[in-house]
């Protein structure tokens, strides 16, 4: 069963197509990777779907639960269950890790903040009383960024680089936190450079230039990370996407 | 000069100034002085502090001394205020903070029903030798804004000093502000100043903070944090001039302007010495919306996740 469909989403800023006729199905409950050379567009489709300020207009809709969303914004979108973890998450002077962590928690219980910070293996004692400044490092900040999401358990979690800014020892909390999340019901569509990363998804899009160019389980999308798509050898590939591809799309 | 009240009018006063700031009894251990008006209603002491005061023909002279190599172990309370909605406050005040001594002083100043109240404050500060001094000055002022607030305060740190102070005005009407602290700081001296102000309404707000790092090593931490919505203004002048070896300072100025109101900042550094160093930022505009959609993100509207953001921007 979907719980996101997008049908024939473009974008354009600026004169430039971001995404071009995208069409894509998630499955609810499987963890899903989009992966693509850098400017395909991934990012780009991660703000469409959370319908951040800058890419609300668009052409094609997307369903979230079989419903349209398109009209809605970030905090409607979000409060039915959809949720964006930043690439290069926020710092906000003076805001308390437990006040942030807890915002979009249901439950804002102590034992929820205790445990969302246990799952991304931060000391709760320690933790708690700081605040998400740049006393954090960018690797904490990204774990307090998943703590949140953790806390909040939302239906649909999107992972922008969820291990961009994370130091090596932290990187097996990362992947907890996904397992968790999907074992509690979530569903996950990570962006990424990472063959790691990609490894902890079910299913994979490739994009590249704003087009989904291939598209399948897991196991069958690492040529990608192997081929860097020269030769260009998508599955299905319409003649445009190939063509994007040869032009190198940083290739 | 003020007619002088009877202990029980000054004990209904000294009630209603505490509850205004949700403050109860203080325990023997703890220090507190209460003034409304131009009148000291009270003050009871801890061994090491000296406090002082003499009547002036519109205000009141205070004295206050921590001696010698004292260090007070809880923080001193001093309760400034006036209940009516009308009056003036002038304090006088001269403080002296021996060598080596240490104390923290938390001025609550509480306005809670002024339409017209000047209150107006000039303080000079004396940080000895390895002394130090934190002070935060909290006001709590009602929803009238009919505060004007005049603090006017000359530090002069000693060699090793260290001297930091907050000055708070987050919850009621900020009314018109014109704040003026100015620190000297010798050898390897210290000071950090913040400021934290949320302006409403048609609240006025003139900030002016000043660190002159006249001796070697010594350090300078200017820092202003101000949200102002509807038709508020603000003015921050921050100023650091190093004029010794290894001086360092910095200067730190955040304001959030919501609705019609109106920021400038002017950040000033100078530094006379090319072993010194003097660095300063800068940012005034609308709430960041990396903050606020990643808040919108976790569910908030935009009214909660931007409460939230200026919460913590003033803490």
């Amino acid at each position: 069963m979907n719980i996101l469909e997008l049908r024939q989403v473009t974008l354009a800023k600026e004169g430039k197509t971001l995404l071009d006729d995208f069409s894509m199905e998630v499955w609810e409950g499987h963890v899903h990777a989009i992966i693509g050379p850098n400017g395909a567009g991934k990012s780009t489709l991660a703000n469409t779907i959370m319908g951040l300020s800058g890419y609300r207009d668009i052409a094609g809709d997307i369903l979230f639960q079989g419903s349209s969303i398109k009209a809605l914004g970030v905090d409607e979108r979000a409060r039915l269950g959809l949720t964006l973890v930043f690439q290069e998450p926020a710092r906000f002077e003076g805001l308390g890790v437990a006040e942030f962590i807890l915002a979009g928690a249901k439950d804002k219980s102590g034992r929820t903040l205790d445990r969302a910070l246990e799952m991304v293996g931060l000391e709760p004692a320690t933790y708690k009383a700081r605040a998400v400044d740049k006393t954090l490092s960018g690797g904490e900040r990204k774990r307090i960024e998943l703590a949140s999401i953790q806390a909040m358990k939302p239906r649909l979690v999107l992972m922008d680089e969820p291990d961009s800014g994370v130091d090596i020892d932290s990187i097996p909390y990362i992947y907890e936190i996904i397992r968790e999340l999907k074992r509690e019901g979530s569903t996950i569509l990570l962006i990424t450079h990472s063959p790691e990363v990609l490894r902890q998804a079910d299913h994979a899009f490739l994009l590249c230039g704003g087009r989904l160019v291939d598209k399948g389980p897991m196991d069958t999308m690492f040529d990608y990370f192997n081929g860097k798509c020269v030769p260009c050898r998508h599955v299905g590939v319409p003649d445009k996407a190939e063509a994007v591809c040869e032009d190198g799309a940083n290739v | 000069m003020s007619e002088e009240l009877s202990q029980e009018e000054k004990n209904g006063l000294i009630a209603e100034l505490l509850a205004s700031i949700n403050e109860h009894k203080y325990g023997p251990d703890i220090a507190h002085i209460e003034i409304h008006g131009n009148q000291v209603l009270g003050t009871h002491l801890v061994e090491g502090l000296e406090v002082s005061s003499r009547s002036l023909d519109q205000g009141v002279e205070v004295f206050i001394r921590v001696r010698e190599g004292a260090v007070l172990k809880n923080p001193v309370h001093f309760c400034f205020g006036i209940i009516p909605e009308d009056g003036l406050q002038k304090i006088v005040s001269h403080t002296v903070i021996e060598r080596g001594a240490s104390a923290r002083f938390l001025a609550h100043c509480t306005f809670p029903n002024a339409v017209k109240v000047l209150h107006v404050m000039d303080a000079e500060l004396e940080i000895g030798e390895g002394a130090r001094l934190s002070y935060l000055e909290r006001h709590v002022h009602g929803p009238e804004g009919g505060v004007t607030i005049v603090p006017k305060t000359r530090v002069t740190l000693a060699e090793a000093a260290r001297f930091s102070t907050e000055f708070e005005l987050v919850k009621g009407a900020a009314g018109r502000i014109e704040l003026d602290y100015e620190a000297v700081c010798g050898k390897d001296s210290v000071v950090d100043m913040k400021t934290r102000i949320f302006g409403r309404g048609a609240d006025e707000i003139h900030v002016r903070e000043a660190a002159m790092l006249r001796g070697e090593g010594s350090v300078g931490v200017l820092t202003s944090h101000i949200a102002l919505k509807d038709r508020a203004s603000a003015v921050i002048d921050s100023e650091i001039v190093a004029d010794a070896p290894y001086a360092r300072g910095h200067v730190d100025c955040k304001e959030i302007v919501q609705g019609e109101a109106r920021a400038r900042a002017v950040p000033i550094v100078q530094v006379n010495d090319h072993r010194a160093h003097v660095t300063h930022e800068a940012a005034i505009g609308s709430v960041d919306s990396k903050q606020l959609e990643t808040l919108l993100s976790r569910g908030l509207t935009e009214d909660a996740a931007t409460e939230l953001i200026i919460a913590g921007l003033l803490r």
